[in-house]
């Protein structure tokens, strides 16, 4: 069922000669999805072609069904907050997410009801009647989010938007993302905060260049990259003790004590011989083990893995 | 039918809402209120003129002297740059002030999208220029006194006024299409504007099948006073005669073309895409 999901079949876009993204491929399920990549890697470029703000030189995108060359229907089920700090002169803010709802086709009270709903979602209800122009960074942030997602759409795609929003804010804003997420709705979002990413994404897409690295849980991502040894660290009485049984292995390559004394991290280039291995050890030796985690499954470590310095800055 | 058109009246308010009496088309308010201030001046001059006891010119004189500003100010710079103005920066100026992803991002039929902004743009001139050109014609023979007024209430005055105003808006339909053609497709519209108005101003020399493609042709032969015969000039004999088009041709001629252009408009805005960076 292609309906519920936002697929890119064999995707291309070229700006003349310069490549935007090359033969994506994905099938973006309900939830939310964070774009990873450096600058140029081809996030606002796919942000873009499944909004209909670009066409795709090739290949076939639909978005719940629908194709973005037809944006009467698409605007109905997708909101689009771009990364451009830009708003049409002389409005204010209730004024901006109003007026653009008009155009919708809604009925006056359904505008105003719609408007204040977004207003307060994102806590500008108090400077709705306030003009665009004496908004602070934060608030235009905040202004642009609430007129993308103020016809409730089922799409909601996001293009930097924590950028210039203070912590509380960003807090705030997070929360939102997990609701709609958790309603079942897709959320798109491109971020450089890799470990805000991390906290959120149900999946990530790796971007470089142009082309899609990865793209899924942030964990099955992690152990699919088969020449990076995994790092864990166990926590426990005697870390000392579990180093030197497990360092005898071969597919233990690294064990390194902390520095508070309490736990070993261990890097293993085969995870699941590795819990086999802890399970023995620990009941061998009766030590008390606090907990079993891995240190490098976040975005950050993967992105280093597959992207590290070929990709440049995040 | 009805949100469609729902639609397009959203599109217009909000339009009208950003642009009327804004900082930026000052110049083109500047450019409709030229011809009221000289009409002023004029009237002014010519009452202390005729207080002074000295006789003035005739009451035809005055028509006269408004066709001839209406056929050389109007139609040939203030409606032109009017609407250079006004409607090439419906899509221009959202590209250059990163603001039209709000427009494309609107469950709207760009084709919608295109008439509602230019639906806004004619309303903007028409009201501009109409009311410049009403206020123009009344101040140019006001010096007249009552046999002005009695002109327009039993004479041909509002019929010549009425006449002047279709031409007006007839003008803004033709230019604004043009030029809301062109904003698509130009960032700089003082480019199209220059061609086209150096062929619009090249009409009295142009073959009779040429002088067909312009706007001004088909206004001119609208036009109810007739200007004087000129005096010769050096470039007189490069003018080519030209049988007037009736009015029954020229004002659904005019309307076809202009409609033929907006059709072509709201195709090229359907494949339009957003590249603020390029």
């Amino acid at each position: 069922m292609s309906d519920g999901l936002i697929t890119f079949s064999d995707v291309s876009r070229f700006y003349g000669e310069a490549l935007g993204v090359n033969r994506v491929k994905l099938a973006i399920p309900p939830g939310i999805t964070s774009l990873v990549g450096p600058n140029g890697s081809g996030k606002t470029t796919l942000m873009n072609l499944m909004s209909g703000l670009i066409r795709p030189t090739r290949g076939e995108i639909r978005v719940l069904g629908v194709s973005p060359d037809r944006p009467e229907e698409l605007c109905r089920i997708l909101g689009y907050c771009a990364q451009f700090d830009a708003f049409p002169k002389g409005l204010t803010g209730f004024q901006f997410i109003h007026s653009f709802l008009r155009i919708r086709a809604m009925t006056e009270e359904e505008c105003q009801r719609h408007t204040w709903t977004a207003l307060e979602t994102v806590s500008m209800a108090d400077a709705a009647h306030r003009s665009l122009a004496a908004y602070s960074k934060g608030m235009r942030q905040r202004i642009k989010l609430a007129q993308a997602i103020a016809h409730d759409p089922r799409v909601i795609v996001l293009d930097e938007p924590l950028n210039g929003l203070d912590p509380l804010a960003r807090a705030e804003t997070i929360e939102l993302f997990r609701k709609w997420g958790a309603e079942g709705r897709h959320v798109i979002v491109s971020s450089h905060i890799l470990h805000e990413v991390d906290r959120i994404s149900d999946q990530v897409i790796l971007l470089s260049q142009g082309y899609v690295v990865a793209e899924g849980q942030i964990q099955g991502v992690r152990s699919e990259v088969k020449d990076q040894p995994m790092q864990i660290l166990v926590r426990c009485n005697q870390p000392g003790r579990l180093a030197a049984s497990l360092f005898q292995q071969d597919h233990v390559v690294e064990a390194k004590i902390h520095p508070d004394g309490k736990s070993v991290l261990l890097r293993t280039t085969d995870a699941d011989r590795f819990y086999l291995l802890l399970n023995r050890v620990v009941m061998e030796a009766g030590l008390e083990v606090e907990s079993v985690a891995p240190a490098d499954d976040d975005v950050n470590s993967v992105y280093q893995y597959l992207i590290g310095a070929e990709g440049g800055a995040v | 039918m009805n949100s469609v058109l729902h639609q397009i009246a959203a599109v217009i308010r909000l339009e009208l809402k950003k642009t009327f009496f804004t900082r930026r088309g000052w110049w083109v308010y500047m450019l409709a209120l030229a011809p009221v201030g000289l009409t002023l001046l004029h009237t002014v001059t010519m009452s202390r003129f005729q207080a002074y006891g000295r006789r003035g010119h005739s009451l035809y004189t005055d028509t006269e002297i408004f066709a001839f500003l209406f056929q050389t100010y109007f139609l040939r710079l203030g409606i032109f740059f009017g609407c250079v103005g006004i409607f090439s920066n419906l899509f221009r100026a959202e590209m250059l002030e990163k603001t039209l992803h709000y427009y494309f991002l609107a469950p709207i039929r760009r084709e919608w999208l295109v008439i509602g902004k230019y639906l806004s743009g004619l309303l903007v001139a028409v009201v501009v220029f109409g009311v410049s050109v009403g206020l123009s014609m009344y101040l140019v023979g006001r010096h007249q006194g009552a046999a002005w007024s009695s002109f327009f209430s039993n004479g041909p005055g509002m019929g010549q006024l009425a006449q002047y105003l279709l031409i007006a808006l007839l003008a803004c339909i033709g230019y604004g299409a043009v030029f809301v053609f062109a904003g698509l497709f130009v960032r700089n519209p003082m480019i199209p504007a220059a061609v086209v108005w150096v062929w619009e101003n090249l009409n009295p020399f142009l073959p009779s099948f040429l002088k067909k493609l312009s706007v001004i042709f088909y206004l001119k032969s609208l036009a109810p006073v007739t200007l004087p015969v000129r005096t010769p000039t050096p470039i007189s004999f490069l003018m080519v005669d030209t049988e007037p088009v009736p009015a029954h041709y020229a004002v659904p001629g005019l309307l076809l073309v202009a409609l033929a252009i907006l059709i072509y408009a709201a195709i090229a805005a359907r494949r339009a895409e957003i590249s603020y960076s390029e």
